[in-house]
């Protein structure tokens, strides 16, 4: 039913080499994301998901297989490429917001539409995630959900193809994580951009149009959610 | 081992980039400190004990010829404990495939048994025999013209030229500096200091059962003021020319003089060193102890106690200080060595006796530990008073705000990475500006190697170039005719000639006084000039007096004032001149009158004691040989060669200083910009790797860090300039004496230099963190927490 591929991922392994023993963290991993689909990426911690996304956001690079991103392979990408494509296409969104201290809430944004191509305005992009009005705080006079929130305006800035979230309530509480999901589904639900959230609460996994469940390097399902349920409604 | 002492290894090794170069900075000022020290210590201690040794004299004077009887009178004086009655004489030498003339200061030694006073140490052969031609030949002459017992010189005496045999080559405690008469520099192929026995030298200059020189010790609670008001009084009419202390002795005043600088030297820099050095421990133990709050929470928790903690931290300063000393002390002996074998190029002691004294190695550790822990108290203090629960909790995130450079309104014009540069110097401006001064001490440092080779270039430009542009200075033996000079300007050769009177006085100002040259010519200028103090030349007047500023200053006197001028020659007069100007000149205190204007008051008649001669090149040989046969020439100055000896004499120690110096600089300048990059680089490695996850390039996020760097750097260059330039000024002030005052000349190369070293240490500490920014781990910042 999906219409365009954005990322084909094909016999995705990575092994780490920990002291004298191999750690396998992906053992074989294919999967397609679509274009417009938010997906929630559940696995317990050890499952390999941080590992699968920091393949795809071009930040590792798998011991085998292959990554296609608008047919080029990105593990055949140098590091000036894999640059390029974290700066106009993909956009991050950490567990720890990963905001610079010195910058305010609208520079923090500015920092990325400052390197991108025909990005949104830093006010447009905080106005999606409602902190017109906290422009010109900074990180250290936010909240953590607000902080989240002025990370995922930083992400969206540039209009990137896909958003990848790593575990972005994990260190908020659930009224607050509720907040930023609401962000995260406004946006691509407006801007259509492909979102791939992974977490190990499966509460979150509701709101997604496809859950795809992790565990132990390995895939072990893909739900299709025939029903989405709006954030608000969640709780953990 | 403790499991605490294994970590605190550990803790090291991690950090062994930064302990490294703060040990460095450590090492260099007490490699500075111990070089000066340990060289300052051998030089005093083995001028005391071949002072004592060779019993150096308390009392000096000349004097033109008294009956051996006047000695009794001396040996009167209250005060007096031993006299010693001496024949000095200058004579013009030859030395064989040496056509330069040389000067030779032949003093008497007894025909039989020690001398009482300045007793000679025997480094080869044996003292003259009784009734033979024989003589000793000091040290470094001998040396310069490599001879040895056995051989033979030439010697004018007293108008006939004789032959000497060499029978030994000796060092006196009196002539550990020698330098001729109105030399600045040693020349020890043109003069030279021979020991005669006094019968021999007495005949040649009919001074049998009479004395022209006396040399005195004193008891212990005697007055040498006292003594030498009785002695003069007693030596007045034996044309004595005035007496002096041992502090105003020649080859001691030099000395004292050097002692003088190495003491500046002993202070000055390893303040400067463990100053930056402790500051840099105060930035590396304040991070760390922030980097291991959760650490200390722990340990603390586990029942460890405060003082176990803070002693923790301590004993890690103190490890990084003990390798930065112990290393110091190493170079510091090495150099110390150095220094101490070219001071014996200069000072002719029979021996250096060089050591590291233990107090040296105590205090070196006393004062890098106590410089170390004033720089780390309060971090360690912190990190003992932490509580555990608080320390558990994660350091409250850093608050910061608009820089003020931005509120001014360029705010539009800066990017997000220069806004986060500005903001991150300007939210700690305390170790901003620490660390601006930090590199600007290296900067001024490396400043004062060049600084005392130019001033010493522009000192010599202003003498002979400026001053005393003669190329040859001829002495008379005593105040001859006019005729003489007539004379002179016939020889062949010889393009321009100005006569001069020199005459030695004591000046008198309220209770000041000073002894010191009295300079008279003609206001013919072409050859010799006064200068005044915009280094125009200037007519002296026809009346009163004119001082070297120095002297005014010496004697606290201004233009107007009137002085009381004591002759110490001739007919003795005492004159009471007005002072007319003061002259700029940078060596020795002369003072000068028109030389119309001193013959007058002298009552003389015309009379001179020297000549200026301009010469045509190509005859500078012939003139010689001529000169040398004139009885009543005393000298000859050749103008090239005093200034190739001081070319000579500075080159050497001023490029070993140069080196040193640089050397230690470039330590601090390394260590400060190593650290202070490496600091932000772990301060910043979290939000510079999330940059890169956001699709900044490895450029980029290196412009974040190294730029800071290079703003830093940049402002503290032209402030590194400002400190230089007050250092060289401190050091000059400090080197002010009436042998010279160094001018406070620092050329564009000083500040090149200067520049140039902080640029590349700068450069090679961005090297070491590009590479660093390479290897950052972007996967593990997105999971961790700071």
């Amino acid at each position: 039913m999906q219409t365009k591929t954005v990322f084909q991922a094909r016999g995705l392994t990575k092994i780490y080499q920990v002291g004298e023993t191999e750690v396998y963290a992906l053992r074989g991993v294919d999967l397609d994301l679509y274009q417009d689909e938010l997906v929630v990426l559940l696995g317990a911690s050890g499952s390999g998901k941080s590992t699968l996304l920091n393949i795809l956001g071009g930040l590792d690079i798998p011991t085998t297989g292959q990554v296609i991103y608008d047919g080029n392979d990105l593990v055949k990408a140098t590091e000036r490429q894999l640059t390029d494509y974290r700066r106009y296409h993909v956009g991050f969104v950490f567990q720890f917001y990963n905001l610079i201290p010195s910058l305010t809430a609208k520079e923090n944004v500015a920092v990325v539409t400052e390197i991108a191509r025909d990005p949104m305005t830093p006010e447009q992009a905080l106005e999606m995630v409602h902190l017109a009005n906290r422009m010109d705080h900074f990180p250290a006079q936010l909240s953590g959900g607000e902080q989240q929130r002025v990370a995922i305006a930083r992400a969206i800035a540039k209009r990137p193809a896909v958003l990848l979230c790593d575990e972005p309530t994990g260190a908020l509480d659930s009224s607050t994580g509720v907040v930023v999901l609401e962000a995260l589904a406004r946006i691509n639900r407006e801007l259509g951009t492909t979102t791939a959230v992974i977490t190990h609460n499966a509460v979150i996994a509701a709101m997604a149009d496809r859950v795809i469940h992790l565990s132990d390097g390995r895939i072990a399902s893909i739900d299709q959610n025939t029903e989405k349920i709006a954030p608000q409604r969640l709780s953990w | 081992m403790t499991s605490l002492s294994r970590k605190l290894f550990r803790d090291l090794w991690l950090m062994r980039g930064q302990a490294l170069a703060i040990a460095i900075v450590i090492a260099s000022g007490i490699a500075t400190f111990v070089m000066s020290v340990s060289t300052l210590d051998a030089l005093q201690s083995t001028r005391t004990q071949v002072y004592t040794d060779y019993r150096f004299a308390d009392i000096f004077t000349s004097l033109k010829r008294a009956p051996q009887q006047v000695i009794k009178r001396i040996e009167a004086i209250p005060g007096v404990r031993e006299v010693e009655s001496r024949v000095v004489a200058e004579v013009r030498m030859e030395v064989e495939s040496f056509p330069d003339p040389v000067i030779g200061r032949l003093v008497s030694i007894p025909d039989h048994g020690e001398s009482k006073m300045n007793a000679l140490y025997m480094r080869q052969g044996h003292k003259p025999k009784a009734n033979k031609q024989e003589v000793l030949l000091s040290e470094p002459f001998a040396n310069a013209h490599q001879l040895k017992p056995g051989d033979a010189i030439t010697a004018i005496i007293n108008g006939s030229r004789q032959k000497l045999r060499v029978s030994g080559v000796a060092l006196s405690p009196e002539y550990i500096y020698s330098l001729s008469p109105g030399a600045m520099f040693p020349d020890n192929q043109r003069y030279g200091i021979l020991w005669m026995n006094r019968k021999m030298l007495a005949t040649a200059y009919d001074m049998d059962g009479a004395f022209n020189d006396v040399v005195l010790k004193l008891m212990d609670n005697a007055q040498a003021t006292d003594v030498i008001e009785r002695l003069d009084r007693i030596l007045a009419r034996y044309g004595g020319v005035g007496a002096y202390q041992r502090k105003d002795q020649q080859s001691h005043h030099f000395l004292s003089q050097e002692f003088r600088g190495l003491e500046t030297m002993a202070t000055l820099f390893p303040a400067i060193f463990l100053g930056v050095a402790a500051f840099l421990l105060n930035v590396v133990v304040t991070r760390l102890v922030n980097t291991q709050r959760e650490q200390i929470a722990v340990l603390k928790a586990f029942g460890y106690s405060n003082s176990t903690v803070g002693l923790h931290y301590l004993q890690l300063v103190l490890l990084i200080t003990s390798v930065g000393v112990v290393a110091g002390l190493f170079v510091g002996r090495r150099l110390g060595q150095g220094l101490g074998n070219i001071y014996m190029e200069f000072f002719h002691f029979p021996y250096l006796d060089y050591r590291l004294a233990t107090s040296t190695i105590l205090l070196a550790f006393l004062i890098s530990f106590s410089a170390a822990i004033i720089g780390t108290l309060h971090a360690v203090y912190r990190a003992a008073k932490l509580p555990p629960a608080e320390a558990m909790r994660l350091e409250p995130p850093v608050r910061y705000q608009e820089s003020l450079l931005e509120r001014s309104g360029v705010k539009r014009y800066l990017s997000q990475p220069s806004r986060m540069i500005l903001r991150h110097i300007s939210r700690k401006p305390l170790k901003t500006c620490f660390t601006i001064l930090g590199i600007a001490m290296a900067g001024a440092i490396m400043m004062l190697g060049k600084f005392q080779g130019d001033s010493i270039d522009y000192m010599l430009h202003v003498q002979y170039d400026l001053a005393q542009r003669e190329d040859l200075t001829v002495s008379f033996t005593e105040p001859t005719s006019r005729r003489a000079e007539y004379e002179l300007a016939r020889l062949p050769g010889v393009q321009y000639t100005e006569s001069f009177r020199h005459v030695p006085i004591r000046i008198r100002f309220k209770h000041y006084q000073r002894r010191t040259i009295l300079q008279a010519f003609d206001n013919s200028t072409a050859l010799h000039r006064i200068l005044d103090s915009h280094l125009q030349p200037f007519d002296l007047p026809k009346q009163g007096i004119v001082l070297n500023d120095y002297l005014a200053k010496l004697l606290n006197v201004s233009i107007g004032d009137r002085v009381i001028v004591e002759v110490l020659s001739g007919r003795r007069p005492t004159l009471e001149l007005e002072v007319m100007n003061t002259v700029g000149e940078m060596i020795g205190i002369p003072a000068y009158m028109h030389m119309d204007s001193l013959n007058r008051l002298l009552g003389e008649g015309e009379a001179i004691n020297g000549v200026f001669l301009a010469v045509d090149q190509q005859y500078q040989d012939t003139i010689y040989r001529q000169l040398q046969n004139r009885p009543r020439v005393a000298g000859i100055t050749i103008t090239d060669a005093a200034v190739q000896s001081a070319h000579d004499t500075m080159g050497e120690t001023i490029l070993i200083f140069t080196f040193v110096n640089t050397l230690l600089a470039a330590g601090i300048a390394f260590g400060v910009i190593y650290n202070s990059v490496r600091i932000a680089y772990s301060e910043r490695s979290r939000e510079l790797a999330s940059l890169r996850v956001l699709g900044f390039s490895h450029s980029e996020i290196a412009y974040i860090l190294l730029g800071e760097l290079a703003l830093l750097t940049l402002i503290a260059i032209p402030i590194g300039f400002v400190i230089g330039v007050q250092i060289c000024s401190i050091i000059a002030t400090e080197m002010d004496s009436d042998l010279y005052r160094i001018p406070l000349i620092i050329e564009s190369g000083s500040y090149t230099f200067s520049a140039t070293v902080v640029l590349v240490s700068a450069i090679l500490s961005s090297l070491i963190i590009w590479q660093r920014l390479k290897q950052l781990d972007l996967v593990a910042v997105l999971k961790t927490r700071e």
